[in-house]
């Protein structure tokens, strides 16, 4: 059974109270994330991303279309006894202590009190928040809120999870703590679904990625299909090369960058590897390093991720 | 579409519970109107319009206004019951200029509705002369509270000479209307007649700014012009009877005797008749009350 | 069943903790102790005065408080996106609005047995014993417990679609106007045209009779309510708010929280 089924979902909003004119947020998707998988969305902002994951929520209704969660309606509440969810920017009571916070979102799950206490204190010690379990919300750090964010989440150890934007706001160390929960829960089985306009998050967590623009589907498959597996170019990196010994390399190369001591030269890849190894150590060049060079995603998403009205991507503009 | 169907099941319970909620709180609602009716729950439990205004926090000019909105309307209840009985009357009034003692339409209308005899008003002139007294030494130069105070005097208790005194204190107060001493002086020297007590309803009738009250005077107008109708009619017939020798058995007598060129109709436009004792008398169908002429 | 209850043991905590209501009780308390010094000044009127007095200080500040909370509580988790995590549960919308209002209850509950220990203690204080002619207040205090039930639906069910500062507007007017109910009526009965003494007499019965609820003055008097009519009133306090519960609910279902 697919984790989540969407089938030709659209959702419009009313640009004003009054207006009858309509903005498509979300424009006939359609999409299944299979269990197990870690699964990305990507866009810009105001792609629709937000708007998929409230529609999965039944946060909002959708204009058109349908989704189902493990197999049931996601306007059916049963269907969240299985699903996690951590909103953008979330924000909880300022009133309850972490413990508070958890005890209650296990007990909306419908977990007795020794299992929302055992839970609660197990979920702490995971995203590292054990020692402020007592502390009210209003004293988190955004990071602190984003990992109890996270923890309330799998307060129901849920087999679909779904993050908003899991990594926005975080420093580099909160970034690292969220990307290795995700790694974690994807070894334990889990459904991963999230979302992110942080390009190389998704390269290193997803197995698949859907690339929404504009409300619409721009592409969906493994990063090894989207981008292909072929090597695009050559990158060459010599350590302060003599001008006799870069002259016999110049006739590979298609550019060539000079960084303080370091050359950098990009090759075609149908170039022979060996060929310019050996000209190039028979030159006397000493050699940092060689690597082929694949096409990255921010490529593809600049390639596709085009705004049709010619304005730069990605806009502002988000609520 | 399963999505659709769980989500109309929800809808569908809490539209049902709206409902049946609804239907079966009305049906309560109105079983509680009928124990309010059948109680005659009383208007009041603070006496004192002083106590009250104290308690108001400065609201006293709304609570008066609320006051006398309750006074006009158990004032219209109780006259729709037709019971007679405006026992709290006198107190809503007072609680209300006592909140307000410049809301001056509450001594002028409210004395019309204590004054006036039952089942129309209260019938306590003595309350409605209190009241205006009170008005007066609140408001001393508004000249229409001695306008109203003379007006009960002169209707309600006919002490004509009280009524002059009124009148012509009214009309020395800044503003007021020349009338008023052509009143004074009318009431003075012919008190009772009929001309006098025209002239008074007729100046309530065109400041009426109320309905009951435009109507009320209306009729006790229609009233005194049938009264003086049949005083009039009264002496034609003596006349005939003398002329001819024998009683008018009917007004067709005197208008074949040529005394009066056609049938005399009252204002509300039923014909008079002659009555078994040979006065005139209104047809049995007038919608006159001939107790509001005097 | 469970999840209703989660909510509103939460809400009930949540509301406990606002400092906002601390204060309204406080000054609830001195009221009632107002109310003692009103007695000592007054000739005649002692007990009458501090029973009005009080029980009109449990009503001002209950509403007060039910408005407050009816209003804030709600709108607060729609505009934090509180919400988010509560429906990203196993909840539906429905048992979020029905813990709401149980939570909201159980709060002015709370509040209203505060404020009313207050009452009794000074009222011991004064009278040096209690009898059972006392126990007039209790019956009142339970009426505008029922009312301020009431209040409290009718605050619930315009937060979910307005703003706090124009929901508490439309919650006052409405008091305001279900106080005059009686009076919407009798104007009724005496409105010259079919068509307004018709709404007139329509509105009399729909909207919420809030005025049934006050039985402040008689309790002054030492007055008991007749039995029948504690039974009646509860009846239409349920039912009413079963009414203004299952609106919220129908409006609550379609809307997009965005």
């Amino acid at each position: 059974m697919p984790a989540v089924e969407i089938s030709e979902l659209t959702k419009d909003y009313r640009l004003g109270f009054w207006s009858k004119r309509r903005k498509p947020a979300l424009d006939h998707l359609s999409l299944t994330v299979e269990s197990g998988e870690v699964f990305g969305l990507l866009g810009p902002n105001g792609a629709g991303k937000t708007t998929l994951l409230k529609l999965l929520l039944r946060l909002i209704f959708p204009t058109a279309g349908s989704a189902s969660i493990l197999g049931r309606p996601v306007t059916d509440a049963r269907a969240h006894a299985r699903i996690g969810y951590l909103p953008e920017n979330p924000y909880f009571y300022d009133h309850l202590s972490a413990t508070e916070f958890l005890n209650y979102a296990g007990w909306l799950c419908g977990l007795n009190a020794a299992a929302r206490r055992r839970r609660a204190g197990d979920l702490l010690e995971r995203v590292g928040l054990a020692e402020s379990a007592g502390v009210p919300l209003r004293r988190f750090s955004k990071g602190m809120v984003q990992r109890v964010g996270i923890a309330q989440a799998l307060m129901n150890d849920p087999d679909v999870i779904f993050l908003d934007e899991p990594m926005s706001g975080l420093d580099p160390l909160g970034r690292r703590q969220v990307r290795d929960l995700i790694l974690d829960l994807r070894l334990q089985g889990k459904t991963v679904f999230f979302s992110t306009h942080i390009l190389p998050d998704a390269e290193t967590l997803c197995d698949r990625v859907a690339i929404l623009n504009r409300g619409r589907l721009q592409g969906l498959g493994s990063l090894q299909e989207l981008l292909g597996a072929s090597v695009e170019s050559i990158e060459l990196v010599l350590d302060d090369p003599s001008p006799h010994a870069l002259e016999p390399l110049k006739s590979f190369a298609t550019a060539s960058v000079r960084t303080g001591n370091q050359v950098r030269l990009e090759l075609a890849a149908s170039n022979d590897v060996d060929a310019v190894l050996a000209t190039a150590l028979s030159a006397g060049a000493r050699i940092v390093s060689l690597n082929p060079v694949k096409v990255s995603l921010e490529d593809y998403f600049l390639a596709h991720v085009q705004d049709p009205a010619g304005n730069e991507s990605p806009r502002p503009g988000r609520k | 579409m399963s999505s659709e169907i769980v989500q109309a099941a929800s809808r569908r319970a809490a539209a049902i519970a709206l409902i049946i909620g609804f239907t079966a709180s009305v049906a309560v609602r109105v079983h509680l109107d009928r124990e309010v009716k059948r109680q005659t729950t009383p208007v009041m439990y603070v006496t004192s319009g002083e106590t009250l205004r104290r308690l108001s926090f400065g609201y006293q000019g709304l609570l008066a206004d609320l006051y006398w909105t309750r006074a006009v309307q158990y004032f219209g209840r109780q006259k729709l019951s037709g019971t007679g009985d405006f026992g709290e009357l006198g107190q809503l009034l007072r609680i209300t200029t006592e909140l307000d003692p410049h809301l001056l339409i509450a001594y002028r209308f409210g004395a019309i509705f204590l004054a006036e005899k039952p089942p129309a008003g209260a019938g306590s002139p003595d309350e409605a002369l209190a009241l205006i007294r009170r008005g007066i030494a609140a408001n001393p130069s508004y000249w229409r509270l001695w306008q109203d105070l003379g007006f009960i005097y002169y209707w309600d208790l006919k002490d004509y000479a009280q009524a002059a005194r009124a009148f012509e204190t009214g009309s020395r107060q800044p503003g007021a209307d020349l009338w008023m001493k052509t009143l004074a002086a009318s009431v003075a020297a012919e008190g009772g007649e009929f001309e006098t007590s025209r002239l008074l309803w007729s100046e309530v009738y065109s400041q009426a700014a109320n309905e009951s009250i435009r109507r009320s005077a209306e009729e006790h107008l229609a009233a005194i012009k049938a009264a003086e109708d049949i005083e009039q009619l009264n002496r034609l017939l003596a006349e005939f009877a003398q002329r001819e020798k024998r009683p008018a058995v009917s007004m067709e007598d005197l208008v074949r005797a040529g005394v009066l060129s056609g049938q005399p109709v009252d204002p509300s436009g039923v014909r008079y008749q002659v009555g078994p004792d040979g006065q005139a008398v209104l047809g049995p169908r007038s919608r006159i009350d001939l107790r509001l002429a005097h | 069943m469970s999840r209703i209850a989660a909510i509103a043991v939460h809400t009930f905590k949540e509301s406990v903790r606002e400092k906002v209501l601390y204060n309204l009780v406080v000054f609830a308390f001195l009221m009632i102790g107002a109310g003692l010094i009103l007695g000592t000044v007054s000739v005649g009127i002692n007990e009458i005065a501090f029973v009005n007095l009080g029980l009109s200080a449990i009503s001002v500040f209950g509403l007060l408080i039910a408005v407050f909370i009816g209003i804030s509580l709600v709108w607060k988790e729609m505009e934090r996106r509180t919400l988010y995590n509560v429906l990203s549960k196993p909840v539906a919308r429905a048992e979020f609005i029905i813990g709401k209002f149980f939570g909201l209850v159980l709060t002015l509950a709370v509040n209203t047995a505060i404020m009313t220990a207050g009452f009794y203690l000074v009222l011991w204080y004064e009278k040096g014993r209690l009898a059972a002619p006392d126990l007039a207040p209790l019956e009142a205090i339970y009426f505008i417990l029922l009312q301020l039930t009431l209040v409290v639906g009718v605050a619930l069910l315009f937060s979910t679609t307005s703003s706090p500062a124009l929901s508490a507007v439309f919650t006052l007017s409405l008091y305001v106007i279900g106080n005059l109910l009686d009076d919407l009526r009798v104007l009724g009965e005496q409105a010259g045209s079919g068509g307004l003494r018709g709404l007139l007499r329509l509105l009399s019965v729909v909207l919420p009779d809030f005025g049934a609820f006050s039985d402040i003055a008689p309790a002054a008097h030492g007055e008991l309510v007749p039995g029948g009519r504690i039974f009646t009133h509860s009846l239409y306090a349920v039912l009413y708010a079963t009414v203004l519960v299952s609106a919220t609910i129908l409006i609550f279902e379609r809307k997009d929280l965005r």
